[in-house]
C-alpha cells in the first residue's frame, strides 16, 4: 500500500480553483521532489495534505496508509505520522520552545496510545538532536522562532521533523531565504531522517536545492496539475530549460 | 425584603437593613456618625448606574439589583464550611489572616509569634478602641464613590496591619476572604496596610467560597499606604463562587522612593468590580499595577482603575489582559491624571482582550487627562481573536484545538502574570489560569 496516494485532487480558495485533478503517490522509502513556478500549487498541495483551514476539496480524495486523510483533523494526521516543515514557521512568543516541543510530541504520543515521554529521555534526545543541527540550547529557551533568523526558523523546523519521527514529511520551501551555509546544514538534517521507513516530498522553485536532498522521483507541476514527472535529471533539465515550455503543456 | 423592595425601591429596602444592621456594626461616637453620613450619601446616590460615567459598562441596577441583607453572625457550621474551603485555597509558607463572611475568624487565622515590626489588630478592634489618627486614615476615603460610601456604612470587620518603620517581612501576608454560603448575605469588610518608611510587605488576598454557596456580595474596601523607600508586592484573586458579586475598592498612596507592585486575576464571581485609585504622594516612585481577567458564559469583570501622578519623577506601568468566552464581559477603565506639578512623568498602559466567541464582549478604556508638559505618557489597547496561523501551526504540530488555544491562551495572559515577584505566588497565579483552562474541557 502506498504511503501517500492524492487522487485527482480539486480545490478550490475563494472560489478560484487551484488544483485541477492533481494526483501523485508516494511510497516509503522515496524521496519526491515538486517543483513549478509561482502560483502553480504547490504549497496548496502541502497545506491540504496537513489540513490547513481555508481550502474547499471539491473533488478526488487523499489516502494515508489508506485512510481517507481528509476526514482527519490536522493534530489527528499530524499523530499518524503526516509532518509539514512550513515554508513560514510562525512565531510563537510567550510559548517556550520547550514547552512546545515536549507538549506537541506527547500529544501525539497520546493520540496513539503510547505512554508519554519521561523528562530525562525528551531533553536527552533534544539535545543530541539540537546539537547535530547545530541548534545552540540558548535558542531553545526563547519563545518558539522568536527572535529567531530564517535559518534558525528552518533548522528549528527539522529539529521538530527528528524528535516526532513523521512517515511523511514535506518540505515546503525549505531553501527560501537560506544561504548556502544554512541550506547545507539544513540538508544535512534531512538527509540524516531518509529512512526506508519514511518518505519525503520536497517542495521548491530550484533546482539548487535538489543538490543537498537527491530525489528519487521529480515531478514538475503547472497550473494545479503534475505535467511531467521524471527522475533527478529531470530538475536538472528544467534548470537549463526553466518552466516556460511546461505552462503550454498545462 | 424582598416584598419591600417591589413596593419601594432599592432605597427603603436598604435603610431597614442598615437599621437592623446598626446595633452590629463596631464603633460609637464618631464613627457611628460617620457611618450615619456615609450611608446617607449613598442613599442620595442609590446604586450606581450606566448614565454615571465611571459606571457606564457596570450598571448595578441591572447587574445587582438590591444589596442583600448583612450576613447572620458566625456559627459553628459556617466555619466549619469555610475551614473546608480554606483547605483547598491554602497557600504554603504565607501568614493566614481569615474572614468568613465578613467577620474575623481568630481560629482559622495566624495571628501568633509575629515577626518583629509587624502589628496585627482587627477592624473591629480598631473601630472600637482604636486611636483616632488611624481611625481617621480608616474613614477618610473617596466616599463620593456611592458603593465605598456603603462600605464605610456597613463596614463589620477585616484586618488593620502595621509593618514598622524599616521591618522587611519574609513571609507573605494572605486575607483570606471565605463566603460560607448558607443563605444569600452581604458581607462588608476595610482593610488597612501601613508599611512602613524603608519597610517592605507581601499581601496576597484571595476571594473564595465554601462548596455551594448561594449568591452573595462581597463589599471589600482596601487603604493601603507605602512608606519613603518602603516596598509593597500584592496579588489579588478573585475565585469566587459563580453566583457571587463582589465590588471591591482600594486606595493605595505612595511616599518618596517608593515601590508598589499588584497583580489581579479574576477567573471567579459572576459580577465583580475592582476600583483601585493609586497614587504619588513623594517623588522617585515607581508602579505596576497589572492584571488578568479569565471570564466565560455570563460573567461580568470590571476593572477601573486610577493612577494618580500628583507628584514629579514617578514612573507607572500596566499591562491588562482579559480572556472572555461564551458571553462574558470583561470592563478595563484605566485613568491616568498627571498632574501640573508631575513633571518626568514616565506612564504607560497596555492592556489587550482575548475574544473566544462571537458574543464575548471586552471593553477597553484607556484615558490620560495630562497636565504637565515634559512627560512621558503612553497606552495602547488591542481586542482580537486567537491567531488562526498559530493555532494551525500548533494543530499540524499534534495539539488538539483546545490544548493550542490553552498553550497561546496561557502565553497570552504570561506577560501580565510575570510580573509577581515571589516564585510561589506567581506559581500560583500560572495555576489559576491553568484551573480556569483545564475547566474549559
Amino acid at each position: 500500500m502506498p504511503l501517500l496516494e492524492v487522487k485527482d485532487l480539486q480545490v478550490r480558495v475563494d472560489d478560484r480553483e487551484i488544483l485541477h485533478g492533481l494526483s501523485l503517490t508516494v511510497n516509503k522509502g522515496e524521496v519526491h521532489a515538486i517543483m513549478g513556478p509561482n502560483g502553480s500549487g504547490k504549497s496548496t498541495l502541502s497545506h491540504v495534505v496537513a489540513g490547513k483551514p481555508g481550502y474547499e476539496v471539491t473533488g478526488g480524495e487523499i489516502l494515508f496508509e489508506g485512510e481517507d486523510l481528509l476526514a482527519m483533523s490536522p493534530d489527528e494526521r499530524s499523530a499518524k505520522g503526516v509532518f509539514l516543515a512550513f515554508q513560514y514557521p510562525v512565531e510563537i512568543p510567550g510559548v517556550a520552545t520547550m514547552t512546545f516541543l515536549r507538549t506537541a510530541l506527547n500529544a501525539q504520543r497520546k493520540a496513539r496510545g503510547e505512554s508519554e515521554f519521561s523528562t530525562p529521555d525528551f531533553l536527552k534526545k533534544v539535545r543530541e538532536v539540537a546539537k547535530s543541527l547545530n541548534i545552540p540550547q540558548e535558542m531553545l529557551r526563547r519563545g518558539v522562532n522568536v527572535g529567531f533568523s530564517g535559518g534558525e526558523k528552518k533548522r528549528n523546523e527539522i529539529l521538530q521533523m527528528a524528535l516526532f519521527e513523521p512517515s511523511l514529511c514535506i518540505l515546503d520551501e525549505m531553501d527560501s531565504g537560506l544561504d548556502i551555509d544554512a541550506l547545507r546544514i539544513a540538508a544535512d538534517g534531512v538527509n540524516a531522517l531518509r529512512s526506508p521507513d519514511r518518505a519525503m516530498v520536497v517542495i521548491t522553485h530550484y533546482q539548487r536545492l535538489l543538490n543537498y536532498i537527491v530525489p528519487d522521483f521529480v515531478h514538475v507541476m503547472s497550473k494545479g496539475r503534475v505535467v511531467k514527472s521524471g527522475d533527478k535529471e529531470l530538475a536538472l533539465e528544467l534548470e537549463a530549460s526553466g518552466y516556460t515550455q511546461f505552462e503550454d503543456a498545462a | 425584603m424582598n416584598v419591600a423592595l417591589a413596593k419601594t425601591g432599592t432605597g427603603r429596602a436598604l435603610s431597614d437593613i442598615f437599621a437592623v444592621a446598626r446595633d452590629r456594626l463596631p464603633g460609637a461616637g464618631k464613627i457611628a456618625d460617620a457611618r450615619q453620613q456615609a450611608f446617607e450619601a449613598y442613599e442620595r446616590a442609590g446604586l450606581p448606574h450606566r448614565r454615571i460615567e465611571e459606571w457606564k459598562y457596570t450598571d448595578l441596577r441591572v447587574l445587582m439589583r438590591e444589596v442583600l441583607p448583612l450576613a447572620p453572625e458566625l456559627d459553628a457550621a459556617a466555619l466549619k464550611r469555610a475551614a473546608a474551603a480554606l483547605k483547598l485555597h491554602a497557600i504554603e509558607g504565607v501568614r493566614r489572616l481569615v474572614l468568613v463572611d465578613g467577620v474575623f475568624a481568630p481560629k482559622l487565622s495566624e495571628t501568633g509569634n509575629l515577626e518583629k515590626g509587624l502589628g496585627i489588630r482587627t477592624l473591629r478592634e480598631v473601630l472600637e478602641a482604636g486611636d483616632s489618627a488611624l481611625q481617621a486614615q480608616l474613614f477618610a476615603p473617596e466616599d463620593s464613590d456611592a458603593m465605598v460610601a456603603l462600605n464605610s456604612a456597613m463596614m463589620t470587620d477585616g484586618v488593620v496591619i502595621e509593618v514598622a518603620e524599616g521591618a522587611a517581612l519574609a513571609q507573605p501576608l494572605h486575607i483570606v476572604h471565605i463566603a460560607s454560603g448558607a443563605a444569600p448575605a452581604a458581607m462588608f469588610t476595610r482593610s488597612l496596610l501601613k508599611v512602613g518608611r524603608a519597610a517592605s510587605a507581601t499581601l496576597v488576598e484571595s476571594f473564595i467560597a465554601a462548596d455551594g454557596a448561594k449568591a452573595y456580595q462581597v463589599h471589600d474596601f482596601l487603604v493601603a499606604s507605602i512608606g519613603d523607600g518602603a516596598r509593597l508586592d500584592h496579588v489579588r484573586l478573585i475565585e469566587d463562587g459563580r453566583e457571587a458579586l463582589n465590588i471591591s475598592s482600594a486606595v493605595v498612596t505612595l511616599g518618596a522612593n517608593a515601590q508598589f507592585n499588584t497583580f489581579g486575576m479574576t477567573s471567579g464571581s459572576n459580577v465583580s468590580r475592582y476600583q483601585p485609585i493609586i497614587a504619588f504622594a513623594g517623588e522617585g516612585s515607581r508602579v505596576e499595577a497589572n492584571g488578568v481577567n479569565l471570564l466565560n458564559g455570563r460573567q461580568h469583570a470590571d476593572t477601573t482603575l486610577l493612577l494618580d501622578h500628583a507628584v514629579p519623577n514617578c514612573e507607572s506601568r500596566e499591562i491588562f489582559r482579559a480572556v472572555v468566552d461564551d458571553r462574558g464581559h470583561s470592563v478595563f477603565q484605566g485613568r491616568i491624571i498627571v498632574r501640573p506639578d508631575a513633571q518626568k512623568t514616565d506612564a504607560k498602559m497596555m492592556t489587550r482582550a482575548l475574544l473566544l466567541s462571537d458574543e464575548a464582549e471586552a471593553d477597553n478604556k484607556p484615558e490620560l487627562e495630562i497636565f504637565a508638559d515634559d512627560v512621558t505618557c503612553g497606552h495602547g489597547a488591542t481586542a482580537g481573536a486567537l491567531d488562526e496561523s498559530l493555532l494551525f501551526y500548533l494543530r499540524a504540530r499534534g495539539l488538539s484545538e483546545k490544548e493550542a488555544q490553552a498553550l497561546l491562551i496561557q502565553a497570552f495572559v504570561g506577560e501580565a502574570i510575570e510580573s509577581i515577584a515571589n516564585d510561589g505566588l506567581r506559581e500560583l497565579a500560572i495555576s489559576a489560569a491553568e484551573r480556569w483552562l483545564a475547566a474549559r474541557g
